[in-house]
């Protein structure tokens, strides 16, 4: 059994929060798999995932609220698995808010201080309501507010005790698209203001790009990928993790052969080319994807701004205002999608021939059977 | 903010339970629990019911099997001749327990019905106050409530001076109901039961209205259904727990009231509840006492259960 | 100013159809469902309308004229009295019991996952399914067999009897409907199990209990039937009254029960005016 005394295994553990070999089993059913996760101390990450892949259940061991059934969780080195959760230095803000309805707004937030006999509690609350600019609101009870203020509450009543991690479980789900947005930069604003630690879950990649430092990309109780919302997207390193962050077109090629840090790709008898290490596998077969928003559209025969050329026929337009998302069929009935900005003066339609072209480093590279993998995850568009 | 986190996805290696909850049970919400609490705390409860329910019902088989007088004391002879006494004896009561009961359970729906529609679907913001004036009555004691039908359906009371101006007595005569006043026949002693199970009936009912979506009614309107159609295709089949609820929480303590009967009826017609009444009260046989009380429970049981199954549905409690 | 006018027939005001027969089968059901509720409150104004009579015999069934006798003297008939406040005393000792009982057990059913639960279900809606000549007679021959002496404790123990699954039933509705994220956010907030329980969960759960126990009382103090069958020589109200039938039936009966039905009247008025209180 790990401990906090145990020492070589606390030396890479962090002053943050860190994740070792974590499992939760409900019955059969295995909710999350072995993960390992460090998150340093002060920085605001995100799990992120679609529902069921055990992204809240590794936040609930985090919290306290459920056992897990192998693995351990260590704050600031020290091993807070065998805690209740009233003795972890962690605090959840709950995807219903959870506020208690028969208590004010002012003891709500003060609950968690007064359990820990805290100093001075007043002043505490107050500045916390202060932060978020309902003080005003101190002595109505939570019925009396309007969802998106439930939710500041909500924040304020676990942050006031400053702990060190703090769980956030999908917090927005609940808010329309305008506070939603609203109340992304207002989390974001707080946790750099605080400095504490917040672990924010998710199913909303646009969320979580938006606010996180890091994302762990979470899918069937895996880790799928972990990084910078730039590097995820820019680099996924899995089928699933491209389609879930955004767009991207799949199309299957043949390793022709490696040029020190360039490989070079056959693509229907077309030469391609990317970089040897945004590929993840070493076989022929490959399966290279693009953003639809790296390829640049143009007539055949003007000059083309990328290095990788593919001529088609545009098979379908749909005008969204800021953009044209066209989708364009190669000689080898292969389709690529191509967001293209709407700054051409000519508009382009169905059944004109074009060329497109995108630069070798915003490819990547999966391993083959990439493709039928996210289709079969229903994310591949 | 450095970016830096080490990541490895998905190795296994051994670990040991790090926390000395994992193998234990947890309670519903995930919220770690102790295994034996929920015995703990059901145990008062459960013991109370198996010495004060339980165990009176083996006492109470085995009563019935006993033989004996106050005097002399009793003893356990496994004379089961007792039920066949029991039964032959008193089947008329028997019967009559079950047909008022049955009636009355009938007469009840029929009026419990409109009111727990009007309370559920046309009552609006005076659905709380109606609920409470539904209850409210209940809160006079049942035996005096039904000694004020005694005193509404008394021979020189203005009720049934009405009800005889009309003639109606005279029909109700004929039929073999009243025998020239309503008191001390089985008219009032259903009458009786009718009323003071009453919320029984209606309460359960208006629980299963109140959750029918009024869109399937705008819907059924909508695929030319008249309003007769209407309540029988869609309401009707979608009240049934309700009317299976509050017809078993109507007719089983109907049929073993002996109250109403008392009050409201004859002497020369009584129920089962009288007569265990009497025998265990007035002539002290226990034993028939206990074999008509059992024979009565099973009886029920039976009824119940060939009811519950032809109904189809099974949500009581 | 240029308008812009259709071309065509103008378009007559077509107002809905309303058949004389859509109106009446609208508020015929209303109708019959007021005559119920009407139907209802018959007996009680009787009840209460006889309270002021002042019969000429033994028995209160014909009205002879209006007086104030039996609410001056609601004491004055042997026994009534006496019958009332034993009533009372066991109400209010039952009610204790079985709320505390229930309650344990309503969390237990509530709250837990464990085995058994459907058996203890089961066993929970049984006396509730029981007619009560049947509980009545069987407590009996349990307390014959036994040997203990009919009276206050054995009314009290039936009593007990059949109100612990009513309590069961109305708490575990109550708990039932309580979000139980509440208690994880307060052990989240550092309360122990027994901060959550007594911090969150029972004020929450509390409205329930109350109900349970008000359901309680008014069920023991009502009780006729197995009070009956287990009281000995003890006589409580409702035997009081069962007994007066036949013998003499006072006016103050009919007092007493236009008191219960004030009293419990201001009771739930005053609950009322509390809960809306409270929300302000």
């Amino acid at each position: 059994m790990s401990t906090a005394t145990d020492v070589p295994v606390q030396q890479d553990l962090g002053t943050g929060l860190a994740i070792r070999s974590l499992s939760k089993n409900f019955g059969d059913f295995t909710a999350v798999d072995s993960i390992d996760l460090s998150v340093p101390e002060g920085s605001f990450f995100a799990l992120l995932g679609p529902s069921g892949c055990g992204k809240t259940t590794t936040l609930r061991m985090v919290a306290g609220l459920e056992q897990p059934t192998a693995g351990a969780i260590y704050i600031g080195g020290q091993d807070i698995s065998g805690m209740r959760p009233y003795q972890r230095p962690t605090n959840t803000v709950f995807q219903n808010y959870a506020l208690f309805p028969h208590m004010t707004i002012f003891e709500n937030v003060a609950f968690g201080l007064r359990r820990r006999k805290v100093d001075d509690v007043r002043t505490k609350v107050m500045e916390m309501l202060e932060l978020v600019e309902l003080s005003h609101l101190a002595n109505r009870k939570p019925t009396q507010l309007s969802g998106g203020q439930q939710q500041r509450i909500a924040v304020v009543r676990a942050l006031v005790n400053r702990p060190k991690v703090l769980l956030l479980d999908e917090p927005l789900g609940a808010l329309d698209l305008k506070l939603r947005r609203q109340m992304q930069l207002e989390l974001k604003r707080i946790q750099t203001e605080v400095g504490i630690t917040f672990i924010h879950v998710t199913h909303d990649q646009e969320e979580a790009m938006t606010m996180a430092d890091t994302i762990a990309v979470m899918n069937k109780g895996h880790v799928e990928q972990l990084g910078a919302p730039v590097d995820l997207y820019e680099n996924p390193h899995s089928a699933f993790v491209a389609g879930f962050l955004g767009q991207s077109n799949l199309i299957s090629a043949k390793v022709v052969s490696r040029d020190h840090d360039v490989l070079v790709l056959d693509f229907e008898g077309i030469r391609l080319t990317m970089p040897a290490a945004r590929a993840r596998t070493t076989e022929a077969d490959i399966e290279i994807g693009v953003r639809p928003e790296k390829i640049q559209i143009t007539d055949p025969g003007q000059p083309v701004p990328g290095d990788n050329t593919v001529d088609g026929i545009i098979i379908d337009a749909s005008f969204v205002g800021v953009s044209t998302q066209y989708l364009v069929r190669t000689k080898g009935d292969e389709e690529l999608t191509v967001f293209s900005q709407n700054t051409a003066t000519t508009q382009r339609r169905v059944g004109d021939h074009v060329t497109l072209s995108w630069h070798p480093e915003h490819t990547f590279g999966l391993r083959a059977g990439s493709y039928d993998e996210a289709v079969a995850a229903e994310i591949a568009t | 903010m450095s970016v830096v986190a080490a990541a490895s996805v998905a190795h296994q290696s051994p670990t040991d339970p790090a926390g000395s909850k994992a193998g234990k049970s947890t309670s519903m919400d995930g919220v770690p629990g102790r295994r034996l609490t929920p015995y703990f705390l059901l145990l008062p409860a459960f013991l109370a019911l198996l010495v004060f329910y339980i165990l009176p019902t083996l006492t109470l088989a085995s009563t019935s099997l006993q033989t004996g007088s106050l005097e002399e004391g009793y003893s356990l002879t496994w004379r089961w001749a007792t039920y066949g006494d029991v039964i032959t004896q008193y089947w008329p009561q028997f019967r009559r327990s079950f047909v008022f009961a049955a009636v009355a359970t009938v007469l009840a729906l029929l009026i419990a019905y409109p009111l727990a529609y009007t309370i559920a679907r046309k009552a609006g913001r005076y659905r709380n106050l109606m609920l409470a004036l539904v209850v409210a009555p209940f809160f006079t004691s049942f035996l005096i409530r039904t000694l004020a039908w005694r005193q509404i359906l008394a021979d020189h009371g203005w009720a049934v001076q009405i009800f005889k101006a009309t003639g109606l007595m005279q029909l109700t005569d004929w039929l073999g109901l009243t025998q020239g006043r309503v008191l001390a026949t089985p008219i009032a002693v259903i009458l009786g039961l009718t009323y003071n199970f009453l919320p029984f009936m209606t309460l359960p009912l208006y629980t299963s209205l109140e959750k029918i979506d009024p869109g399937l009614l705008q819907a059924s309107d909508d695929l030319y259904a008249n309003a007769w159609q209407g309540f029988w295709k869609i309401t009707w089949p979608l009240s049934l727990p309700g009317v299976v609820g509050g017809t078993l929480l109507t007719f089983i303590p109907a049929a073993g009231d002996y109250v109403n009967q008392q009050f409201l009826g004859s002497t020369a017609e009584t129920m089962t509840g009288n007569v265990i009444d009497s025998l265990a009260l007035q002539q002290r046989n226990y034993p028939s006492a206990a074999a008509l009380s059992l024979v009565l429970m099973v009886a029920i049981v039976v009824l119940v259960a060939i009811y519950v199954k032809r109904a189809g549905t099974d949500e009581l409690v | 100013m240029a308008t812009i006018t259709r071309p065509g027939p103008t378009r007559q005001q077509v107002r809905p159809q309303r058949s004389p027969g859509r109106w009446i089968r609208e508020h015929l059901v209303t109708f019959f469902g007021l005559l119920a509720l009407i139907y209802l409150f018959v007996p009680i104004f009787v009840v209460v309308l006889f309270s002021f009579n002042r019969p000429t015999g033994r028995f209160n069934y014909t009205w002879v004229r209006f007086s104030l006798d039996a609410w001056s003297h609601p004491c004055d008939v042997s026994g009534l009295c006496d019958s009332l406040l034993i009533s009372l005393k066991i109400g209010l000792l039952a009610t204790i019991a079985a709320t505390i009982l229930g309650t344990l057990a309503a969390f237990a059913l509530g709250r837990h996952r464990f085995q058994g639960r459907s058996v203890a279900n089961l066993l929970i809606f049984l006396p509730m399914a029981t007619p009560e000549v049947v509980a009545g007679s069987s407590l009996l021959t349990l307390f014959i067999n036994i040997g203990v002496p009919l009276g206050q404790l054995t009314i009290f123990i039936a009593h007990v009897m059949f109100c612990v699954s009513f309590v069961i039933v109305t708490v575990k509705a109550r708990l039932a409907g309580m979000d139980p994220r509440l208690e994880q956010a307060a052990m989240d907030l550092y309360a122990n199990k027994t901060q959550t329980f007594l911090r969150v969960t029972l004020p929450l759960v509390f409205p329930g209990i109350v109900s349970a126990a008000l359901l309680s009382f008014s069920l023991s103090f009502d009780d006729f039937i197995i009070t009956n069958f287990n009281a000995g020589s003890t006589v409580t109200f409702p035997m009081f009254v069962w007994g007066a039938y036949q013998r003499a039936l006072p006016v103050q009966v009919n007092v007493i029960g236009t008191g219960m039905l004030l009293v419990t009247l201001l009771l739930v008025g005053l609950a009322r005016l509390l809960g809306t209180r409270r929300k302000q």
